[in-house]
């Protein structure tokens, strides 16, 4: 990959074919573990309010053999609670996530306040998500899957810059990453069964950075 | 910008940083966000100029923390819902 060189208003190298399978791969990843719907069920126990889908409840009102009742509809259908918030953009989880990668994507507000925390998750957590799903999005859209050239606008720019970050934050977990991240990498045993994690966590820093660069 | 949050003086950015609002943005030291992408999202979200943008990110690194807004608590939520967006690890706290 060449460092990034501004251009217009945007960007501009090029990937090769492995590397650009490498990111598309990772910003997948990302996707995915940023999807609600592939949460952890464990994670969503406690989603499940007095509403909720876990409960069953034949004998809310009047069903199909009251015909005559105007609100029949109404009392017969209502969605579980947490299909409600979603209508409205909220997220019926008030505590963060059990995965440490996707806690460290979508972090508390609130260092010691957990009600605070929750309520303010409640109405951003699903926002956050989707705005994190989008500029993963726009990397899968502007980076070739074969490699090859790679021209992004402004936007897009800072769209891949914070998709890149997320991608490295996951890792950055998942690997144990600490400040000393570049001591224990040099020191690191070529084949110690991390060594390849870490080579592609660094190579990560390095197109980060080259971006970050190209736009300062 | 030179001591602990609690004691810290405000930073003088384009926001009211007035007693009636005691809130702040709160940026904490973590070890994989890039020094000079920090620095980046400091101007990019709060439009400060360079050179406060990295002494602020200075903060994180060595002091482990910054203040890096004061306001309206509403304000501060904003700032930490957007800062998440970019995967910097900031919380709200009340200036008391």
């Amino acid at each position: 990959m060449d460092a990034f060189r501004r251009s217009g208003g945007g960007v501009r190298t090029k990937f090769d074919a492995p590397e650009a399978a490498l990111l598309r791969s990772l910003i997948e990843q990302i996707m995915s573990l940023l999807d609600e719907s592939e949460d952890d069920p464990a994670d969503l126990a406690d989603l499940a309010g007095p509403a909720g889908p876990a409960q069953e409840s034949p004998a809310r009102g009047p069903g199909p053999d009251h015909p005559d009742t105007i609100s029949d509809a109404s009392v017969h259908d209502i969605p579980p609670a947490a299909e409600l918030e979603a209508m409205l953009g909220f997220s019926s989880r008030t505590r963060a996530p059990l995965d440490p990668a996707l806690a460290r994507l979508l972090p508390d507000a609130y260092r010691d306040d957990p009600d605070a925390s929750g309520e303010f998750r409640r109405y951003t957590e699903r926002s956050v998500r989707s705005a994190k799903q989008e500029v993963a999005q726009t990397v899968l859209d502007t980076l070739p899957a074969g490699g090859g050239p790679v021209k992004l606008s402004h936007d897009q720019a800072q769209a891949w810059l914070r998709a890149l970050n997320d991608v490295r934050l996951t890792l950055g977990v998942r690997l144990g990453v600490t400040e000393e991240f570049e001591d224990e990498w040099r020191r690191m045993d070529p084949q110690d069964p991390r060594a390849t994690a870490f080579e592609v966590y660094a190579w990560l820093g390095d197109v980060q950075e080259s971006l970050v660069q190209a736009l300062s | 910008m030179s001591v602990a949050p609690a004691e810290v003086e405000l930073p003088q950015s384009g926001e009211q940083t007035t007693p009636d609002t005691p809130w702040l943005t709160i940026v904490w030291n973590d070890p994989v966000n890039l020094m000079d992408y920090v620095t980046y999202v400091f101007q990019t979200v709060f439009g400060y100029p360079k050179s406060k943008a990295r002494k602020l990110m200075l903060d994180v690194h060595h002091k482990g923390r910054a203040v890096v807004a004061a306001g309206a608590r509403e304000s501060m939520e904003h700032n930490v819902e957007i800062l998440h967006g970019y995967g910097l690890w900031a919380t709200v706290s009340s200036d008391s």
